[in-house]
């Protein structure tokens, strides 16, 4: 059946694209590069989401991880300013001998993962035909209205945390300066 | 739709909440554990959707609505605190940040 065979082609490689953007990502030197592969992940996941019958998730996955995440971590990017010093810097820290341990630790943690998914009968899915945005919302307002309630205080105690965290201070006080002048 | 794409998906679920973790291991750059987390947040939420797929339930979709609430607020408030330490220590080296004395 050839939309079984374009379904297939479409899901696996972008599981692919995925997962090698990923791993790119944490082998950039440079932060802009990280971001960029960043992006294309999160894309390639808002088309597995897509596929997986979840649209409205896949839409807000790209508004807001590869939409305004995205430009907030460029913006800060931008404002530590960081140039060839510090991509010399990021591979002089990042030797081969590092990365040997946590990478066992990760693949054992997967393959267990792996095994506990097959070693017994998984669970059979109903099947899939797509969860539609109306339901989504119903429940999102209906039984599920503390979420929405907890997620808005969540937010406003982001923003006022960030905003009071990276407010400029006066140059002449640093918070050295603080504790001396309130010990003393 | 075969349960084979429910189970791949949690297994690319599986695969790129390692690849964070390893990210968070190795990186010394405070942005690129932010990065990390990041992918691990993805991860989960792909588990979610996954989950709520493989059911037919409106429930996963909401729980990743969480996640990514949750995901959004951390990269502002971390993102806060990288600024402000980097202009405390002019470095974003993890390595450097070890005393919290302000």
């Amino acid at each position: 059946m050839i939309w079984t065979y374009l379904y297939n082609i479409v899901f696996y490689a972008s599981c692919g694209v995925t997962v090698v953007a990923t791993i790119l990502m944490i082998t950039r030197h440079n932060a802009v590069h990280a971001l960029l592969y960043l992006i294309i992940s999160s894309l390639s996941l808002a088309i597995i989401f897509y596929l997986l019958g979840a649209a409205f998730a896949a839409a807000l996955e790209v508004i807001v991880y590869a939409g305004a995440v995205m430009i907030l971590f460029v913006f800060v990017v931008m404002m530590l300013n960081q140039g060839q010093r510090s991509a010399a810097q990021e591979a002089a820290w990042l030797p081969a001998r590092g990365w040997i341990l946590p990478v066992i630790l990760a693949a054992v943690l997967l393959t267990l993962l792996l095994l506990g998914m097959y070693s017994e009968q998984p669970l059979q899915p109903y099947g899939v035909n797509g969860i539609a945005v109306k339901d989504v919302g119903i429940a999102l307002f209906g039984p599920y209205v503390l979420v929405v309630e907890l997620a808005s205080f969540l937010l406003l105690a982001g923003l006022v945390g960030a905003f009071h965290i990276a407010r400029k201070m006066p140059t002449n006080i640093h918070l050295s300066n603080v504790e001396e002048a309130d010990n003393g | 739709m075969d349960s084979q794409y429910i189970d791949h998906a949690l297994v690319l679920a599986g695969i790129l909440f390692c690849l964070g973790l390893v990210g968070v291991m190795v990186r010394r750059n405070l942005i690129f554990i932010m990065i990390s987390i990041e992918v691990m947040l993805n991860a989960s939420g792909l588990a979610f959707i996954a989950a709520g797929s493989a059911w037919g339930q409106t429930e996963g979709q909401i729980m990743f609505l969480a996640v990514m609430t949750l995901g959004a607020a951390e990269v502002a408030v971390g993102l806060g605190l990288t600024l402000l330490l980097f202009r405390h220590y002019n470095s974003v080296n993890v390595d450097q940040l070890n005393q919290l004395r302000g």
